[in-house]
């Protein structure tokens, strides 16, 4: 292998080579809506966030209490043994303050996106969701939030039910 | 364990850019056609194609495997594609290496290709369909949220400073100056890192590798005919791959225990106890700078947060004791994908030949280590590699 001698395929287009019509392209847009259905766990995890609280399920084997639902336990490949309603408090486990959108497009103030661990799930069982109502500097790791629930008719059964978690002291 | 020995036997690939003129079957059918080349061999000595592509949405292609089968090689072939997130681009050689070590085929192709640039505005829609419909995508994440909350949990766990990760930036895209195939090679400065635009936070646009077009390709041949091929065949020693659960919100991210077993895999496997003294030359899976770090910690080659120190004292650099992304990584290189991935086998290949030009690391390494990563933080994908 000779690096100098090497010529290697590859031809770069820069934003130039479009603006002139340089280059053609063919432009497809996909329209198709899917509906997901919610399955058995996730659709009694809706139903617990319709009426304003956080659902998980047991495992008798591992012990383990999980967050969110799953109507088997992947550790131990059996059954779980039933829901468990937890608490709408938790502690964060980490955070970003993200000033991009998916297409890159920037925005002035942060979304905070964090992985709550929910109380009375075990330890370091947590849900992604939103922080709110907080200065962006003062988010810590470790700092305990508590849901912000939307009011009760208008919540559809859906993880947008609560709208972000809050600092709690 | 009766199975063969394997090697790499030949190696091929295109320039990584942000968007290349040509389409993924011409990309691989350059990559393909330089592995080939470098080993004096046709594609009818080929005996079946190993392809690795992400997934079907950043081409709006369906079946890109069978898409990308012409330009592979793999007319009226045994030809299977796998993914398995950004792993895919170590684990197809992989795939390629139970091919032959089992004794179904001689002379394997391994081909990766991966062009984001047909998805528009930004490669990063097609990867929202990650996070659970049902749970999260109504959050509207995008995909720089996972890497940004596991850097932040890891650097918290450690109390690690953004300076002590940028480091790895600064070394990678340096090491590329030395690669012609890649796109985002530059001299810059802690500084400079510390100073670009903030993403999302701890996530800022020099942590991060590109979007790219490219792809690469080698030949694997069983030890009958690699022999027979070439007087320096770099023999598969070890491989190891792991998958972690999908519900990531209920593991602690500070610490990849998947890659990690998926080392230990490759290190049985290699009959490496002491992985520190035994590997040479390490191309751990670099996309964002602290995953190099976090990796070689899941890797064994650093303790837990420790990684950063061996950057500070230039252990790392190429010049080092334990070179790490000697070829500029992702970081220098660009991130197509799965073709990124199989860069870093590459790599290794030319490196324990004595092969890397410029990129060359001194002192004649007998072994090095190339490792991939992906999905939901929860694929590892491990070769051990020795001469």
């Amino acid at each position: 292998m000779d690096w100098e001698k090497q010529k290697f395929f590859g031809t770069s287009l820069e934003t130039e080579d479009f603006k002139k019509g340089r280059i053609l392209t063919v432009q497809w847009k996909p329209a198709l809506d899917y509906f997901y259905d919610t399955g058995i766990a996730i659709g009694r995890y809706l139903e617990g966030l319709r009426e304003g609280k956080l659902t998980g399920v047991k495992c008798r084997k591992c012990r383990r209490i999980m967050v969110p639902p799953r109507s088997f336990c992947e550790w131990c490949f059996r059954p779980v043994d039933g829901f468990v309603d937890l608490k709408d408090t938790g502690v964060v486990q980490t955070f970003s303050l993200c000033y991009i959108t998916w297409d890159m497009k920037r925005s002035k103030d942060p979304e905070i996106p964090a992985v709550i661990a929910i109380d009375g799930a075990s330890p370091k069982m947590g849900i992604m969701h939103l922080l709110g109502e907080v200065n962006p500097e003062q988010v810590k790791i470790e700092m305990r939030v508590k849901a912000v629930w939307k009011k009760p008719e208008e919540r559809i059964g859906s993880i947008t039910d609560i709208k972000y978690f809050k600092p709690v002291k | 364990m009766g199975l063969g020995k394997v090697a790499v036997v030949g190696a091929g690939m295109t320039k990584f850019v942000r968007r290349s003129l040509e389409t993924p079957k011409e990309l691989s059918w350059a990559a393909v056609k330089m592995a080939l080349d470098s080993c004096n061999l046709t594609i009818d000595d080929i005996d079946a194609v190993c392809i690795g592509s992400a997934p079907d949405a950043f081409d709006g292609v369906h079946m890109k495997g069978e898409y990308l089968l012409d330009g592979s090689g793999g007319w009226r072939k045994p030809v299977m594609r796998s993914y398995v997130g950004g792993g895919t681009g170590v684990f197809t050689p992989i795939q390629g290496w139970y091919h032959i070590a089992s004794g179904m085929f001689n002379n394997v192709l391994v081909v990766c290709e991966e062009k984001m640039s047909s998805c528009q505005p930004h490669p990063q829609g097609a990867f929202i369909t990650i996070f659970d419909h049902t749970t999260e995508r109504p959050l509207g994440p995008n995909l720089l949220w996972i890497f940004a909350l596991e850097m932040n949990r890891y650097m918290t766990v450690h109390g690690l400073n953004k300076k002590d990760i940028a480091l790895v930036s600064v070394k990678n895209k340096k090491n590329a100056l030395d690669h012609p195939c890649a796109q985002i090679a530059e001299n810059i400065t802690v500084q400079d890192v510390l100073n670009s635009e903030v993403l999302a936070w701890p996530v800022q646009r020099l942590d991060v590798s590109p979007p790219s077009d490219g792809a690469v390709a080698l030949v694997l041949s069983s030890e009958h005919y690699a022999k027979r091929i070439t007087d320096k065949p770099v023999w598969i020693e070890g491989v190891g791959w792991c998958l972690d659960s999908a519900y990531w919100t209920d593991r602690d991210l500070y610490y990849p225990k998947y890659v990690e077993y998926a080392a230990r895999m490759a290190y049985k496997m290699a009959g490496i106890r002491e992985p520190r003294k035994e590997i040479n030359i390490v191309e751990p899976y670099d996309p964002f700078d602290y995953k190099e770090l976090h990796h070689l910690e899941g890797l064994l080659l650093a303790d837990k947060g420790e990684a950063p120190k061996l950057t500070a004292l230039g252990v790392t650099q190429r010049n080092g004791n334990m070179p790490v992304c000697p070829s500029g990584g992702l970081l220098g290189v660009g991130n197509p994908i799965a073709a990124a991935g199989l860069m870093k086998i590459a790599e290794i290949f030319w490196q324990l030949r004595g092969e890397a030009g410029k990129r060359q690391v001194p002192g004649k390494p007998r072994r090095g280590l190339a490792q991939a990563w992906g999905d939901l933080m929860q694929v590892g994908t491990v070769v051990v590699m020795g001469i």
